[in-house]
């Protein structure tokens, strides 16, 4: 099956916040208006509208193409699926939050209130996908604004659509090229720095900066072992060295 | 210590150090019962705060003593500083296992903490610094073992150690090297959200340097504290080798912190007015004092003014590594993070504890005895052994 991705088109969405709902009851988290007046991610909400007064946004796991939290769980707890998902195995995670420190939207939120704790995170309805449905938000949307499919087909429609209404639109993908690329493309009549998205993201993925580091691991085994071993070989040589001459200059003064 | 009747006499640290148990065990109860939310002021937006930055990040550096003068005196071969390599290591070992118990508090779910061992994530940095740690806490505590060995006079055991004491060393060193570098990549993932005057890419090379210019101001801190309660007194030559080093450490890493910004051209935002330029500053302070002091003869022949030159030391190695971990990350984060009551008791009750086990093994087994002498025989006995049967 080819990968996967989600277009949401500001322009088109009303802000009904049937996503919400849909991807709440997904989950069997309760939705009621308490929680959608919250307009932010956490452990009580994987994807949420954004208010700007007419203008809308949406804001879940971008599902990155190479992304950060995978590179850096030190237990494998997050996997880039060849579907195009980014899914969480919490049987693995031991809570050190370090995806949620690392990640460049500011997605993972934890279970604060737990005594278990665990990461929680869209997981652009993996399960659904597999079994070739489209994910819980795209088929609640009633206009159309979320939509999921194919990625190049989806990245081609939001191409097409910038080209037929430059005016509607402030002429940017976002997920284009943020953080190396993702699996989720915004589009936005006003730039979605308004909604407190991050726009100066770098355009390469950012497991790079970490991975050139841990190159140098078997170089610092190699060359450490070594040149401590020769150093400890010379300097306790010298001593050896001293202590026979010492010993035999002992003989010959005796002889 | 004088005793009266079967308990201790009630001191003001002794009571302190109560106090601090008593909290530290409440404080417990709320982390472990009612989750991190009820423990601690982290958050979505900040979600490593002290227990990561202080007891993690500074643990793991002030503990650093011990690699450091292993290999000084097993690897370089220098005697001088023989007498205080039992004490660094045992500053070390307890100053990792303590680590790992601030790493229980602050996992989520604590009990899978050996995960790592087994869930492979060879590009995870996290992942390195959790195999290192592990290894190189078994190293330590074999390291370690034969001050108990010797104190039981199994000598058996102690043999077998002191043979495998050198490759042990070497391995020590290349462990430490890793993930105190380790620590600082960490925060090689986070270009955007941490603070230029922290950023870097030579983020690992000053956690390592920085690990070295500690260890040696917690060697000097420790020597000054250990002579203050044992009544020994440390040789002149040896804390003014230590001095005349700590002085070129901390001044180096002064020098390659500044032509690092400037390189960067991060230098200007030290000289705006934002609460990062003040801690930035402030830690520069705490560094830039001693390393001044510590270039003058008398200073450096001063016991007293040596041991508060090596406190600044200690500070401003704090002060950095807090600045990297909340500092540095408070602007990108959105929200001001300062911790909430019990994460500041547990962290307390944790260096109380490191305090009290030092004291508790220096007078119980044989950390500061002449012992080391016989260790040296030991060991020259054993490699010329092997010597003699590998001719």
């Amino acid at each position: 099956m080819a990968s996967k991705a989600i277009l949401f088109d500001g322009t088109q969405c009303i802000g009904c916040r049937s996503c919400e709902d849909a991807c709440a009851s997904k989950w069997g988290l309760p939705y009621n208006e308490q929680v959608a007046s919250q307009e932010r991610l956490s452990e009580k909400k994987l994807t949420t509208v954004l208010t700007r007064g007419d203008h809308f946004a949406r804001r879940l796991c971008m599902h990155c193409v190479e992304p950060t939290c995978v590179s850096v769980c030190p237990v494998g707890a997050f996997r880039k699926t060849s579907l195009g998902p980014v899914i969480y195995e919490e049987w693995r995670c031991m809570g050190c939050r370090y995806c949620m420190l690392a990640c460049p939207f500011h997605v993972p939120a934890y279970e604060w209130s737990q005594r278990l704790p665990k990461v929680r995170k869209c997981d652009m309805c993996y399960e659904r996908q597999l079994s070739g449905q489209v994910t819980a938000c795209s088929e609640a949307c009633p206009t159309g604004a979320t939509k999921t499919g194919d990625r190049d087909a989806i990245l081609a429609e939001a191409r097409e659509r910038l080209a037929k209404n430059p005016g509607q639109y402030d002429g940017r993908i976002y997920g284009l090229s943020e953080a190396g690329g993702t699996s989720v493309f915004l589009l936005s009549a006003v730039p979605l720095e308004k909604f407190g998205f991050r726009t100066d993201l770098p355009s390469e993925a950012l497991p790079v900066l970490t991975k050139r580091v841990l190159a140098f691991v078997p170089d610092v085994v190699g060359v450490g072992g070594v040149l401590l071993g020769g150093i400890y070989w010379l300097t306790h040589r010298r001593e050896a060295v001293a202590a026979a001459e010492g010993k035999s200059g002992e003989r010959r003064r005796r002889g | 210590m004088a005793r009266a009747g079967i308990l201790p006499r009630l001191t003001f640290w002794r009571g302190v150090f109560l106090v601090l148990m008593a909290l530290g065990a409440y404080a417990t109860y709320v982390r472990f019962f009612e989750g991190l939310g009820a423990s601690t002021n982290l958050s979505d937006d900040f979600p490593w705060g002290l227990w990561i930055g202080f007891d993690v990040l500074c643990g793991v550096g002030l503990a650093a003593g011990g690699f450091t003068l292993a290999a000084a005196v097993h690897i370089f071969n220098i005697q001088k500083y023989k007498p205080i390599v039992r004490p660094a290591i045992l500053t070390a070992f307890l100053g990792y296992l303590l680590v790992i118990v601030a790493l229980m508090f602050d996992l989520g779910r604590p009990y899978r903490i050996w995960h790592p061992l087994i869930m492979w994530n060879p590009h995870s940095v996290m992942f390195e610094v959790g195999w290192c740690v592990t290894l190189y806490t078994t190293v330590l505590a074999l390291e370690f073992s034969p001050i108990v060995l010797e104190k039981l006079r199994w000598n058996a055991a102690l043999k077998a150690v002191h043979t495998a004491l050198i490759p042990l060393v070497i391995l020590g060193v290349i462990l430490s090297t890793l993930h105190q570098s380790s620590l600082g990549s960490l925060f090689l993932i986070v270009p955007h959200k941490l603070h230029p005057l922290w950023y870097t890419p030579l983020l690992p090379v000053f956690f390592f340097f920085s690990a070295l210019m500690v260890g040696l101001a917690m060697t000097i801190f420790e020597s000054w504290h250990s002579s203050k309660a044992f009544g020994r007194q440390l040789e002149v030559s040896l804390l003014r080798g230590l001095a005349r080093l700590l002085a070129v450490l901390t001044t180096a890493f002064l020098v390659m912190r500044f032509l690092d910004l400037a390189r960067r051209g991060a230098l200007g935002l030290a000289f705006t007015p934002t609460t990062e330029a003040y801690f930035f500053w402030l830690e520069i302070a705490f560094l830039a004092i001693p390393g001044v002091l510590l270039f003058r003869t008398r200073i450096r022949a001063n016991p007293k003014a040596l041991y508060l030159c090596a406190v600044l030391v200690v500070f401003g190695f704090i002060t950095n590594r807090l600045n990297v971990a909340v500092t540095g990350l408070e602007s990108a984060s959105g929200v001001q993070y300062v911790p909430k009551w019990t994460e500041v008791v547990v962290t307390l009750a944790i260096v109380a504890l490191g305090f009290a086990l030092f004291r508790a093994a220096a007078q119980y087994l044989p950390v500061f005895e002449e012992s080391e002498d016989r260790e040296e025989a030991d060991v020259h006995t054993a490699i010329e052994t092997q010597m003699a049967q590998g001719d």
